[in-house]
């Protein structure tokens, strides 16, 4: 392996760190924020009752967040976890170009086109 | 319950998952799903909302460490990426019109052979065979850390892989399972990678596999932030103790572990299939 790859190996690796912890500490604000006010409430998840639909766009988040909801700030956590996986397939593109590597470059771009597609429009209307 | 306690709890059961999921490169829905639904009494919706993106979780942080210590193979996680998620978008367009209980029966059956298989496997004793062409043309052999330095390996059998892994993509597309388990299996069996290569490999894709589905979660209503949460922050726990634990651990070990995870998954299927088939 040479050692451009392993360098941006390492850089990947950085950046998948950084974005993870971001996401653990948004996640965690949230939860502390929830429980702070919510803490000993009683809970259960027995039956299904399916999100209400604030939490299922990004505006909807968006506003709950302004509104300094526990719950807001947990699910945008969440949106930089699931960014992180975009993120690291674009990196990965990017150390194939730097290598040279063709035919890497197209499968990877092939790839982030079908994640891209099955995270926004897979199973819509 | 009270809320602190019952995520305290899942946070517990997440810990531990994230770091069999790092271990096995099996993500962690393996575990976590039962916990929550079995011993927590959480919906199987919202179990499997909370386990499909504390997957994500498992690994990315895993992989952070994974790529530092040069485990994972980049081209072949790419190459079977590629395949596995047009598989899964294939698979959950197909849904209706598949006989789902049938289809679970017959892949648990496969699972069951193939968690034997995986548990046979010695590596050290095999004789050494050359790569595939394609694998030597696309740069896909490479080396991995051993104790007191690197050791090559050679990839085969590159296109039953890739196809394999597109069939795998559909199953798991149909039936809403992980598809970390049947990565493993194709790197390990038809491949042939080190043991290590293929867990961290398939631990790289794993979380790439689950994000193309969060969004159908999403828009079903799904994910709960507030267990989630809970879920995910014990498996970021979870996932980076397990990942420093793989220098250490001893592959043999590795692979008892994940065929006993398969053959319980085997079992889950092949119940599942007889009880939905059953009038």
């Amino acid at each position: 392996m040479t050692l451009v790859m392993r360098r941006m190996e390492k850089l990947i690796g950085m950046v998948l760190l950084v974005g993870v912890l971001a996401s653990a500490v948004t996640v965690l604000a949230g939860g502390s924020i929830f429980l702070w006010r919510h803490g000993s409430d009683v809970v259960h998840y027995r039956i299904f009752r399916g999100e209400p639909s604030d939490l299922r766009s990004l505006a909807g988040i968006w506003d709950d967040m302004k509104r300094g909801s526990g719950r807001g700030l947990i699910q945008l956590g969440l949106i930089f976890l699931v960014a992180v996986q975009l993120i690291r397939v674009a990196l990965t593109g990017l150390l194939f170009l730097l290598s040279r590597d063709k035919s890497f470059v197209i499968i990877t771009a092939l790839v982030l086109g079908l994640l891209t597609y099955a995270l926004f429009f897979a199973g819509r209307g | 319950m009270a809320a602190w306690l019952f995520l305290f709890l899942v946070a517990v059961g997440g810990a531990a998952a994230g770091m069999v999921g790092a271990l096995t490169g099996e993500g962690g829905g393996i575990l976590l799903v039962p916990v929550l639904v079995l011993l927590l009494h959480v919906n199987l919706h919202n179990a499997a909302g909370a386990s499909l993106i504390a997957v994500t979780m498992t690994s990315t942080a895993a992989t952070v460490t994974f790529l530092h210590q040069g485990y994972t193979n980049l081209r072949v996680a790419m190459f079977l990426q590629l395949t596995s998620i047009v598989g899964g978008i294939a698979g959950a367009m197909l849904a209706a019109y598949v006989p789902v209980p049938a289809l679970m029966m017959v892949f648990g059956f496969t699972l069951l052979y193939s968690s034997y298989l995986s548990f046979r496997r010695r590596e050290e004793e095999e004789p050494d065979r050359p790569s595939d062409p394609l694998a030597i043309r696309l740069g896909m052999e490479s080396s991995y850390p051993v104790l007191g330095g690197w050791k090559f390996y050679k990839v085969r059998r590159v296109v039953p892989g890739s196809l394999l892994m597109g069939a795998a993509g559909i199953i798991s597309g149909l039936l809403g399972i992980g598809a970390g388990a049947v990565n493993v299996l194709v790197m390990d069996q038809v491949m042939r990678l080190p043991y290590k290569v293929s867990t961290t490999t398939s631990n790289f894709m794993i979380g790439i596999t689950a994000a193309a589905s969060v969004g159908i979660y999403v828009r079903h209503g799904y994910i709960d932030p507030v267990l989630t949460m809970a879920a995910v922050l014990g498996i970021f726990a979870g996932a980076i103790a397990g990942a420093r634990l793989l220098l250490v651990v001893r592959a043999k070990l590795l692979r008892f572990l994940f065929s006993t995870l398969v053959l319980a998954m085997a079992i889950e299927m092949v119940v599942k299939g007889v009880l939905r088939w059953l009038p």
